[in-house]
């Protein structure tokens, strides 16, 4: 079974976790947005084959959502970690 | 066929004549079609014979029929949820019906009639609307009470001692079982016989667009120039997407399954319930064929876990207390490319000649036929059948979804 590290709780079996989707930044203005823009952001994702940053909550412990870095085939967890302002920045660049 | 297999017998050579060839790789073709499963063969198959275009390249990775085609469960129903849903599903049973004469193969469909269980009152209402709407498309769909399901699938528990008893079922008689190496084999046959081009063990590595159109692909077979790409995938739909640099709106996640050993006939239908995430038929061999919900996580990996086999076992027992002693045989899994309003997406991209039929979710098997139909008619027509208009990319930027997820054979 896959384990994941929760940032609080230490390691876990992922039956703790709940998934939360790939992680996938707002645009910094909302209301700014138009409709190819938000579609994009409501829908489209990377659904990457290797490693993929995602969020997951720690459903059956402390209630924590943070981020893990997990390779989509291989399972290997890389990182836990728990979301930071700059994130958010980071990600914006991105796009 | 019968006729075919005595005198084949009476001859004493024994082999009928090879159902497809290898065949050189062209360095340029019409149409070339990423993935060897029964959507793309049955698109190359219509398009050979209802619009005469048969310089088809089908490219696949391993053998045809390795992904989702040979994964799946292989139940056929039409009882969607969505008037479009159940319009295009039905066109697709009645494809299969006609299946065996046109490919001149045996599939072995075998309509013995769908029950879909409920154990809610939120459901019993769902399989209400479902009837409902069913109906006014003309498909043969009904609300039935426990006292029938049991004459219908004697052995069911239908007391009040499970957890979850069942209330009701939504009886969809047409539904039922096809044999899904078979579907794939016709139509590679007949596709083959009409001149397209089978390449197994053929990877697409990269996809050639020049300015906002597909110009060629190149595969672990060398390049193929060619006008018109159809990426028919399952689980790997982004993957092949991203090589012409579009982004789609899937989320790739296992869907496992399992058989046990064969038992006597005791089920002659198929059964299922979204309450409890499983779903099984009897095949022909005895083996109880048993699916459930995709994992809760999204992945590319194929592997088995013991967290589905203790769910879908524990299911099992609450509806066939009887089975607690049969053993399990086989344990796979197959890739679901799952969209947000659980339909699938056909047709145009924004890059001129990359077309795709891809996000299937967990109920691609059962479209093969009306898929390869329909997609085989826009790209000779470019232009989108109505069928399926409404499963087009352009759909989520228009915000226009067809939301089919209450009719997905078990919850996700």
């Amino acid at each position: 079974m896959l384990i994941l590290s929760c940032p609080n709780c230490g390691e876990r079996n992922v039956s703790e976790f709940r998934f939360g989707g790939e992680y996938n930044p707002r645009p910094p203005d909302p209301d700014a947005c138009g409709d190819a823009e938000l579609a994009a952001y409501l829908y489209l994702r990377d659904n990457r084959l290797g490693v993929e940053k995602a969020w997951w909550f720690h459903q059956a412990g402390c209630g924590l959502w943070f981020l893990a870095e997990r390779h989509t085939k291989t399972q290997e967890v890389l990182k836990t970690y728990v979301w930071q302002a700059d994130e958010a920045r980071e990600g914006a660049d991105d796009d | 066929m019968s006729f075919k297999l005595i005198r084949q017998a009476l001859n004493g050579n024994g082999l009928l004549p090879r159902m497809w060839r290898p065949r050189p790789v062209k360095d340029r073709y019409d149409v070339v079609i990423v993935g060897g499963g029964a959507h793309g063969l049955a698109c190359a198959y219509y398009l050979a014979v209802e619009h005469g275009i048969t310089d088809v390249a089908i490219i696949e990775r391993g053998y045809i029929g390795s992904g989702g085609s040979g994964r799946n469960t292989a139940i056929i129903r039409s009882n969607y949820l969505t008037p479009e849903g159940v319009r295009f599903y039905d066109e697709s049973v009645r494809l299969y019906e006609q299946m065996a004469t046109q490919l001149d193969f045996n599939v072995m469909f075998s309509q013995r009639g769908h029950l879909t269980l409920a154990h809610t009152d939120g459901a019993v209402r769902t399989m209400r609307r479902r009837a409902e709407v069913n109906k006014l498309q003309g498909v043969v769909s009904e609300l039935i009470w426990p006292d029938e399901i049991e004459r219908l699938c004697p052995g069911i528990d239908v007391s009040d001692h499970p957890r979850y008893p069942i209330l009701a079922a939504l009886y969809h008689p047409p539904g039922g079982i096809v044999r899904h190496d078979a579907v794939v084999w016709g139509y590679a046959h007949q596709a083959d016989r009409r001149g397209v081009h089978i390449h197994q063990q053929t990877a697409v590595t990269g996809i050639d667009v020049q300015g906002d159109r597909v110009v060629g692909v190149e595969t672990t077979g060398g390049y193929i120039k060619t006008g018109t790409v159809l990426n028919a995938t399952a689980g790997w739909g982004s993957t092949i997407a991203d090589m012409a640099g579009v982004r789609l709106p899937l989320t790739t996640f296992p869907l496992q399954a399992c058989v046990t050993e064969p038992l006597k006939p005791f089920l002659d239908v198929v059964i299922v319930s979204g309450s409890l995430h499983v779903y099984v038929s009897q095949s022909d061999r005895g083996e109880l064929v048993m699916g459930a919900s995709v994992d809760p996580y999204t992945s590319y990996s194929m592997d088995s876990s013991l967290a589905f086999m203790e769910s879908i076992a524990g299911h099992m027992l609450e509806l066939f207390p009887f089975l607690s002693r049969v053993r399990v045989l086989r344990q796979w899994a197959g890739l679901c490319d799952m969209t947000p309003d659980y339909s699938p997406i056909m047709g145009f991209t924004p890059v001129h000649g990359f077309l795709v039929d891809v996000g299937w979710g967990t109920y691609g098997f059962k479209a093969s036929p009306i898929c390869g139909r329909t997609m085989a008619e826009l790209i000779a027509g470019e232009r989108t059948p109505d069928l399926i208009r409404p499963f087009r990319l352009s759909r989520f930027e228009e915000f226009d979804l067809v939301g089919e997820k209450g009719a997905a054979s078990v919850g996700h």
